[in-house]
């Protein structure tokens, strides 16, 4: 378990790293806190010519309130986001969803943008994203561009990234209604999800449910809190849509029952949440 | 609760912090991967085999040997020519080199070994090896690989059913004839691991001059497989050094299957002319380190209307996997002579059949048999309350050994020493324990909720017999090859020139805390304190005292190395006493050790330093009695006489201790998840006097987490093919501290006649009754007979689906 040989280079900005992005391509691999790359890199799963190592940047070591969202920067750990002023008030689901993550001690390490960019399918951070609207920020040395959280992630470990672009911030939309609510099965304390759901309410008093676990990217659907077997029947749809994906500790139908029950569960919780 | 007798001692049986801590948690472990090597050691990674059975058509490791910084790529051939094949405990020819012969098993198996000047390039060069498979079916099941027919995994044999023994003690079928009922029940143990922190390391020399090797290796014993190792290289025990370092990371029973890497990297070392070191990886342990046993058991049992076993049969089939390691089949026969169980029961019929399949090889490991025998024996026990409409609790007091029979022959011929277990059972239950546990049951069922109590009722074996193994051969083979039996422990104390005290012992550490212990046992005898005593533990095989039985596992450190020490100890202060008695113009008999004197107890003011009465013995031989050899270094040997061969009938007491523990639980099944959570666990034990009460419960808690892991958590998972599924710690999984529930741990004593201390094992029980104890209260939760471990939620969302909802 030991990595085959890399260059590593380790830019003071983005554009450093930008501009080496664009040389390398694909034969370049963007490392941030490292959680999941470096163990792919010691499984040989992934051969990059070049880690770029983008942890140290200042530029991408931000966390700000802009434009209706909280943008957070690519250098940001999610332990840094999980202690930001007023998560809770401000991001109630990014306070709810944060302590899933891992460890605390890979929260250390391991980065908000990275989980994005990693896109594993059970991960938190990204069903959070897609739960709330959200959009990632991509840049190259060709410009700027924004991709909503739906269309980033585009299956299992897969994104919308192009080779060139680096995955600069995640941007949580701040919402009016702050009613939130996340739940998550997993076998053990820190292990990805088997299935985890999060939902909000919007303005119009329908409710976003989310889903992690169960298809090959995080999924959303509007549900009209109709009483208990509108919503029942709402979820059980939801669940036979995406049909679920067997593994060892899982089996489709297993994450599909647990949709039926933790979604109609944290819908619940969301709509009684004070606003 | 501890009812526990007050000793009359200073330092031993109490609960004395271990001394080993300070330096583990500050980073000053001295660990193998941390000791220095010599700065031309080369590092060695290993092919394996990517497929769980497939004949090698041909090795091409010229590019590799061509690659940067390698100095050789050894396979199967080098392994043919310089090693003979490991020593296997049944006739069949099973040959087995350290490195695949014509042949892989095995997803896993060793197939080659690259050395490199650093891992990086070991492993960049392991992937121009390039091995030409001819794949061959793959055989998973022990079913299926025992069925006539099967593929078979060593052609020679004929046969995957390698060893098949039956047994019969006193009238088992007079006694099925007359029962009121027969109950039958059909278990399957799962195949799983306790997985220490650090894994295998093992660096080797060799010394062209004499053809010895030198290897410091994180072995664990036991050392009956020193001989083995020396015998595959073809060299005296001598000539094989054998040294363990100071701190382990844990073992578990693991380690011991290190053993065929310390010859593969005995020869590479041989053959590169360099040191070679190889530090396993996690993804090298998990799929091919070592795996304990899965076992398919059908156990019947001839009862009375009221509960009463009058006999039990068992048909065991026992899957070791590709090869016969030894001390295989180990875990069939290390329970053999306590397969009652805690009840008494006269009459038994035993098959024992052991299987080879293509997955990774069984080894040691912690409870060793006991979870498997446990599993069967008191699921069977809950189904007997179930199917005579009783109380598994009445079930399990109707048949409990009585107190007065102590020691007790069992039918099989285990002989337990000393317990009172319906004491222990009543006093578990009381205080109204069950009570609460009853009425949280009442309450989640009356919620719509489902929730079970278990119980398990285990005997707890320690210091196994070095012939318990010898059973499985016939009597009449058993006659030709000469008596195997007893359990030889060892351990030295010595005193310097200037009194300074020093152990050493047979037990090399994995994180028990022995060093304390011997260190209380040692200042006990001596009259001097736990920090004038120095305790070094580790072991090199070229110096130190040893013997077969050597090594720590099954229990062995209570019941033996310790009383080894106990032993030297005396042996040395008899010899204190009689210098000291020769100065002070006292009888020997007058003497006491106290405070750091040696003195008159008549006549305190009478006395010598300890220090002083020491240093005699080496400065001034001319002040010993006549007939004392002079300086200060007394071997303890202690090899009890229970410990007997098998009889002519096949009757073997397999352990000079036996504890008992018994479980209660209650266990909810989550209506959401379907997880199994423990509510509440309550754990009873008698392992007799305990050496230190704090480090004993370390161990009760270690053992219970463990068996909770095999109970709920833990599985070594191949596919049909015999793809390993389970090969990282996202898909084998350690509960860690989140998931482990509270437990209630409870203690009686009744000391072991058969040792001096009266310390019997009690650091594999939890890992015997846990299992069974939570399997019988998920079927009590969902009313039903077979509950597949690890009951995971996946398995128990099966059994609770239903119909799904339609669209």
């Amino acid at each position: 378990m030991k990595p085959r040989p890399f260059d590593y280079l380790r830019p003071d900005t983005v554009e450093e790293a930008l501009v080496a992005l664009a040389e390398h391509g694909e034969g370049a691999r963007i490392l941030a806190g490292g959680q999941s790359l470096v163990a792919m890199l010691n499984f040989r799963l992934l051969e990059p010519l070049l880690l770029i190592d983008i942890a140290r940047i200042a530029a991408l070591d931000y966390i700000r309130v802009e434009g209706g969202a909280l943008e957070v920067g690519a250098a940001v750990t999610q332990n840094r986001l999980l202690a930001y002023p007023g998560l809770g008030s401000e991001a109630p689901l990014l306070a709810l969803a944060l302590p899933w993550v891992g460890h605390f001690q890979t929260r250390n390490r391991g980065t908000v943008c990275g989980s994005l960019a990693h896109a594993d399918p059970s991960a938190e951070i990204p069903l959070a994203l897609a739960v709330l609207g959200g959009e990632v920020v991509l840049r190259s040395v060709r410009g700027e561009r924004r991709v909503a959280a739906t269309d980033f992630q585009a299956g299992m470990l897969a994104t919308a990234r192009a080779p060139d672009e680096l995955l600069v911030a995640a941007r949580f939309p701040l919402r009016a209604d702050r009613r939130a609510a996340f739940r998550e099965t997993a076998r053990r304390h820190g292990d990805f999800a088997i299935v985890a759901v999060a939902a909000v309410v919007e303005p119009d008093g329908s409710v976003r449910l989310g889903v992690g676990g169960i298809a090959d990217r995080p999924s959303v659907r509007r549900i009209e809190p109709r009483g208990a077997a509108a919503v029942a029947a709402a979820v059980n749809d939801f669940a036979w849509d995406l049909g679920g994906y067997d593994d060892m500790h899982a089996s489709p139908r297993y994450r599909r029952d647990l949709l039926r029950r933790m979604g109609t569960a944290v819908i619940d919780e969301a709509l009684q949440c004070a606003a | 609760m501890d009812d526990h007798p007050a000793l009359d001692t200073r330092l031993l049986g109490k609960p004395v912090p271990r001394s080993e801590d300070r330096a583990l948690l500050m980073g000053h472990g001295r660990y193998v991967d941390d000791l220095p090597v010599s700065r031309d050691t080369l590092s060695a990674h290993v092919v394996r085999s990517p497929h769980a059975h497939a004949v090698i058509r041909g090795i091409d490791a010229t590019a590799a040997r061509a690659a940067a910084g390698v100095h050789a790529v050894i396979t199967g051939e080098d392994a043919r020519r310089l090693t003979d094949p490991f020593l296997v405990a049944v006739k069949q020819p099973l040959p087995q080199w350290a490195l695949a012969v014509g042949r892989v098993r095995y997803v896993g198996e060793p197939v080659a070994v690259v050395i490199a000047d650093d891992r990086y390039l070991a492993e960049d060069a392991a992937e121009l090896v390039t091995v030409e498979y001819e794949t061959l079916p793959a055989v998973v099941d022990p079913r299926a690989a025992a069925a006539p027919g099967a593929t078979l995994i060593h052609p020679d044999c004929g046969t995957n059913e390698v060893s098949n023994r039956h047994f019969r003690y006193g009238d088992p079928e007079s006694a099925f004839a007359r029962a009121d009922a027969r109950v039958a029940i059909t278990v399957e143990y799962p195949r799983n691991s306790f997985t220490p922190l650090e894994c295998f390391v093992v660096v080797a020399s060799h010394a062209p001059a004499d053809g010895s090797y030198d290897v410091v290796a994180n072995f664990q014993g036991p050392f009956s497989i020193h001989p083995v190792m020396a015998r595959a290289l073809r060299v005296p025990g001598p000539k094989l050094r054998l040294r363990t370092p100071a701190s382990s990371g844990g073992s578990f029973g693991i380690k011991l299957s290190i053993f065929p890497y310390i010859v593969l990297m005995a020869i590479a070392a041989r053959l590169v002319g360099r040191p070679v070191k190889w530090v396993e990886d996690r993804l090298e342990h998990l799929q091919a380190a070592s795996s304990g046993p899965n076992r398919v058991s059908t156990v019947e049992a001839a009862v009375t209307r009221d509960g009463r076993i009058l006999a039990l049969s068992y048909d065991n089939l026992e899957d070791y996997g590709a090869f016969l390691r030894a001390p295989m089949p180990g875990p069939l026969y290390r329970m053999h002579g306590a397969m009652t169980g805690a009840y008494d029961v006269a009459n038994v019929a035993v098959t024992n059949r052991c299987v080879l399949t293509n997955k990774m090889p069984a080894g040691l490991i912690r409870g060793f048999g006991g979870p498997q025998l446990y599993l069967a024996l008191e699921r069977l026990v809950h189904k007997i309350a179930v199917t005579l409409g009783l109380d598994p609790l009445a079930v399990i007091r109707r048949n409990l050994i009585p107190a007065a029979s102590f020691p007790y022959r069992a039918a099989a011929g285990g002989l337990y020493d000393s317990g009172d277990y319906a004491r222990a059972v009543d006093l578990a239950v009381g205080d109204g324990r069950l009570a609460a546990v009853q009425q949280r049951q009442a309450q989640a069922r009356a919620a719509g909720r489902r929730y079970g109590i278990g119980f398990a009722a285990v005997v707890e074996p320690g210091m196994s017999n070095m012939g318990y193994l010898s059973t499985m051969l016939t009597s009449e083979a058993r006659e030709r090859a000469g008596p195997k039996n007893g359990a030889v422990s060892l351990a030295t104390v010595a005193i310097d020139p200037l009194g300074a005290v020093s152990v050493t012992a047979d037990a090399p550490p994995q994180g028990q805390g022995h060093a304390t212990v011997l260190a209380q046992i040692v200042a006990e005898e001596l009259g001097i304190g736990l920090d004038d005593v120095a305790v070094n533990l580790e072991i090199d095989t070229a110096k130190d005292a040893w013997s077969i039985a050597a090594g720590t596992y099954s229990c062995r450190f209570s019941p033996g190395t310790a009383v080894a020490a106990h032993l030297a100890a005396r042996q040395v202060r008899a010899k204190l006493a009689s210098i000291a008695a020769n100065q002070l113009n006292v009888l020997k008999d007058d003497i006491e050790f106290a405070g750091g004197k040696i003195r008159s107890r008549s006549n305190p003011d009478n006395a010598l330093s300890f220090t002083r009465v020491a240093g005699t013995a080496h400065w001034s031989p001319v002040l010993l009695p006549s007939d004392m050899a002079p300086a200060l270094r007394e071997t303890g040997v202690w090899s009890p006489p229970e410990l007997e061969p098998p009889a002519r009938d096949d009757r073997i007491n397999t352990s000079l201790t036996y504890g008992f523990v018994f479980d209660f639980c209650g266990v909810e099944i989550d209506p959401v998840t379907c997880e199994a959570r423990v509510d509440r666990y309550v754990s009873m034990h008698d392992a007799g006097n305990l050496l230190n009460p704090l480090i004993a419960e370390g161990q009760v808690r270690g053992a219970f987490v463990q068996g909770l892991a095999a109970a709920l958590y833990e599985e070594f998972v191949y596919d049909e093919a015999g793809g390993f599924l389970s090969g990282t710690f996202a898909d084998y999984l350690v509960p860690t501290a989140s998931e482990v529930p509270p437990l209630e741990i409870l203690h009686i004593h009744s000391p072991s006649p058969f040792t001096p201390l009266g310390a019997k094992g009690l650091a594999e029980g939890n890992c015997m009754s846990v299992p069974a104890c939570i399997a019988n209260a998920i079927a009590d939760a969902l009313g039903i007979e077979t509950v597949t471990l690890p009951a995971t939620p996946r398995r128990l969302h099966a059994i609770l689906a239903g119909v799904e909802p339609p669209r």
